[in-house]
């Protein structure tokens, strides 16, 4: 049996490739955590340092402190896990750099020098600068460090959208070449991707803000503090979970148009058929071509995919066996990302729907589900990025270059070593990151500052009643 | 179009350049760090904490201008050079999380562990790879006929070891610029100690390579190059010795052996860009064999010209902000 075929029986069998394959999975996957929660706390600490500037209440001063402790520990795993993949697409997939690197090159010369510069340029001062500037500049630099986190963002998923859905190219000499720069940056998929990843982010990180809110409130440790965490993370995650869930429906949509092969895979569709049902569980069988198991609503897919339960849903079977995506595994991630979402949506909603009827404080319960719905973002992201790019497969640019072309010429060994090395090196520092960032959040937020200036405006002004509630309660 | 190829690798070289400063300094203060007292190491840290991580991003910069302008010689070359590019990239992992979780720890000791053996490991490795770029590779059709250890050989170990010292030395020039009283006079001896082995390394380098690389022998010792280029060799001896001069008495002007310490390594750098010119992957691939085409070179380029002076302004207002010695408030955050 060979790797070729999916079949592993042997450790013989981890040929180069799939080494190569699984350590950048595994980088990739490990460094998109970090990003997850730095780019929502980054807009999270401009949040917070405007209203300061603007009210001059020092609890925002107080909640900017604690949290800018773990961003600075989030932003610093992603900038380190960040360098690796920038030069293993070189190392370990050369052929897809010498190929595509006319069209990926540029998009990420221009992350680096919008991006990376931007937010390493600021986050001294953000971090260092509060007694070397004045307020109006530290904030400045807050801004431009989430700015950054955006940019960043923008020019990555546009080549990875690309490598999803290619346009404003040719071939010529086998290598790509630009037709037309726009058409490249703003590939079909791109704007749908692009707001997808960044609503995911946000979302992520108001339910790990709500999260730690709630261990707050359970431990007695600072309800006051912990109260106000919570209501922000809820009330932010119950506008992005309904709003996300739309984005990616439109994604969806959008992938059926340029992607539908991965569309059959995420919905275990084999056969070309009308009135297709909307899966909940089934086991695929790839080499049957088929699923067993199946439990399904039927006609929904067809509804939610042609917006007609006669809709005609194309199926796996349309391309040769090699030229279809590992079906079980996109299947279960894409199922196990909307989950999340909807675990999301539930939860926020509860927990909007508590804080306006006042039934303050909250139920322990629920609290302690709310704990535990923390990493319900991460999972979901992880979970998404493993549906597009394994839904993806067996291409790493879709129609024109498949994965098995594109990797280096490195000896399995030499892989399998490397390899070793990041799950060793990358287990310890998680566990190094978790541990710190417990110690964080135990240790609680800095003691309240006096107020250090005039507020130019009346504090509770502008804002919901229930949440200037939590003055009257405490 | 010839030109687009030869204005990029201006650019790359560049960032090369700029990285090589920057990041020296960084890395050469965790070099430093095991022959620093425990007290004073805070203060070493807090010297470049608000700084390395934009010093970091020219290593990307560089990365991403090979890929941009060269992608065939980006593909070769990490491929060849696989270990010991991942080995630097794992010790820049290291390296770079120290930063924060050095501060944070109770128990210093990995995390100091971390700091020094990140930061020595990243030189050396840095200097490996050099060495085995400057000795050049073959090409057979497919992939540089390199083998995966080849990365070690006796030159590849003497310029690893040279850039390890030539960072430490930058380090201790940065320090000396940063810090006051104890730690200021212990980096002024820790750079008079460390220039004489530079520039010993440095004229190892200078008559090994031209021994090693025959293309290169000629280019320097040919003539009439022998005159046109001795410039070269002259102005980096008469930069040792300045920076010797400047060392021997305490400097009145803290910068002035930073400052002298970067010439010395323009020059080096310079001596290095006329032996390998106009090759991108030695002795196989010139940078118009593997330059990206026309309309790739051209897009990034708008970028670069627009952007990049944006950023050299806003990161030297943040080197700006930081002015001035280590101060409490850069330690921690």
């Amino acid at each position: 049996m060979s790797a070729a075929s999916g079949q592993i029986t042997t450790l013989m069998d981890l040929d180069a490739l799939l080494l190569s394959r699984i350590q950048f999975a595994f980088t990739i996957a490990y460094h998109i955590l970090f990003p997850t929660l730095s780019m929502g706390l980054a807009m999270f600490l401009v949040f917070l340092e405007g209203l300061e500037l603007r009210t001059g209440d020092p609890r925002y001063r107080q909640a900017f402190r604690f949290w800018s402790g773990i961003f600075a520990l989030s932003f610093g795993m992603g900038v380190v896990s960040g360098v690796v993949l920038s030069y293993e697409i070189g190392t370990n997939w050369g052929r897809f750099s010498e190929i595509a690197g006319p069209v990926v090159g540029p998009l990420l010369s221009y992350e680096v020098m919008t991006a990376f510069f931007l937010e390493a340029g600021f986050l001294g001062v953000m971090l260092f600068g509060r007694a070397r500037v004045g307020p109006r500049m530290h904030f400045f630099a807050t801004c431009m460090v989430a700015l950054g986190t955006l940019f960043s963002a923008f020019w990555v998923l546009s080549a990875n959208s690309f490598m999803q859905t290619p346009a404003g190219y040719r071939v010529e000499d086998g290598v790509l070449r630009i037709d037309s720069w726009v058409e490249v940056i703003f590939n079909p998929s791109f704007p749908y991707r692009y707001l997808h990843m960044v609503t995911a982010t946000y979302l992520s990180t108001s339910m790990a803000v709500a999260a730690v809110g709630a261990w707050f409130l359970l431990s007695g440790r600072d309800d006051r503090f912990g109260l106000h965490m919570t209501k922000l993370g809820l009330l932010a995650a119950a506008i992005l979970a309904p709003l996300q869930i739309f984005i990616g429906d439109q994604h969806g949509l959008n992938t059926l148009e340029h992607q539908p092969i991965k569309i059959a895979a995420m919905e275990g569709h084999w056969h070309t058929s009308a009135e297709v049902p909307l899966l909940l569980f089934a086991w695929p069988d790839q080499t049957a071509e088929e699923n067993h198991f199946e439990i399904g609503i039927p006609k929904l897919a067809s509804l939610i995919l042609t917006h007609s339960s006669d809709g005609i849903v194309k199926g796996l079977t349309e391309v040769p066996p090699d030229e279809r995506p590992p079906v079980a595994i996109v299947f279960w991630s894409f199922r196990v990302m909307v989950g999340c979402g909807l675990a999301m949506l539930l939860m926020a909603w509860v927990g909007v729907w508590f804080l306006r009827r006042g039934s303050l404080p909250m139920s322990r319960g629920y609290l302690r589900l709310l704990m535990l719905s923390g990493p319900l973002g991460f999972i979901a992201v992880l979970a998404g990025w493993v549906t597009t790019e394994c839904g993806r497969q067996p291409w790493v640019v879709q129609g024109l270059l498949k994965t098995r072309d594109a990797v280096s010429d490195i000896a399995a060994e030499n892989v399998a070593l490397t390899l070793a090395a990041f799950i060793v090196v990358y287990a310890l520092l998680f566990l190094a990151f978790a541990s710190f960032s417990s110690h964080l959040i135990r240790k609680g937020p800095p003691a309240l500052e006096p107020l250090a200036h005039k507020p130019q405006d009346t504090p509770l002004s502008g804002r919901p009643a229930f949440l200037a509630a939590d003055e009257e309660e405490l | 179009m010839d030109m687009l190829p030869l204005i990029w690798m201006l650019f790359l070289v560049a960032a090369i350049g700029f990285y090589v400063l920057l990041d020296g300094f960084s890395l050469g203060v965790g070099i430093l760090f095991p022959f620093a007292e425990p007290k004073h190491r805070a203060t070493m840290m807090g010297s470049v904490s608000p700084v390395w991580d934009g010093n970091q991003t020219w290593l990307i910069g560089g990365g991403s201008a090979l890929l941009t302008g060269f992608p065939k010689a980006f593909h070769l070359l990490c491929a060849a050079l696989y270990l010991p590019l991942m080995f630097m990239l794992i010790a820049l992992v290291f390296r770079g999380v120290a930063f924060e979780f050095y501060g944070k720890a109770k128990d210093k000791r990995l995390w100091t562990a971390a700091f020094i053996g990140g930061s020595t490991l990243v030189a050396f490795c840095q200097g490996l790879i050099l060495g085995s770029y400057v000795l050049g590779f073959e090409y057979d059709g497919r992939r540089l006929v390199f083998g995966a250890w080849d990365f070690i050989s006796p030159f590849s170990l003497l310029t690893g070891v040279g850039v390890v010292l030539a960072y430490a030395l930058l380090g201790a020039c940065w320090l000396i610029l940063k810090t006051e009283g104890e730690l200021r006079d212990w980096s002024i001896e820790r750079a008079r100690r460390l220039l004489p082995l530079v520039v010993l390394m440095v004229g190892l380098v200078s008559v090994w390579t031209p021994l090693a690389v025959p293309a290169i022998s000629e280019r320097w010792f040919a003539m009439p190059n022998l005159i046109l280029l001795s410039p070269i060799p002259i102005w980096t001896l008469v930069m040792a010795f300045v920076l010797y001069r400047v060392l021997k008495t305490p400097p009145k002007q803290d910068g002035l052996p930073f400052i002298t310490c970067i010439g010395l390594y323009l020059l080096t750098l310079i001596g290095l860009g006329i032996s390998l010119w106009p090759h991108i992957v030695p002795r196989a691939f010139t940078l118009w064999d593997v330059a990206a085409p026309p309309e790739s070179l051209l897009f990034a380029m708008v970028g670069v010209l627009l952007i990049v002076p944006v950023v050299l302004v806003y990161t030297a207002h943040s080197y700006y902000v930081f002015r001035g010695k280590v101060r409490a408030e850069d330690l921690y955050h």
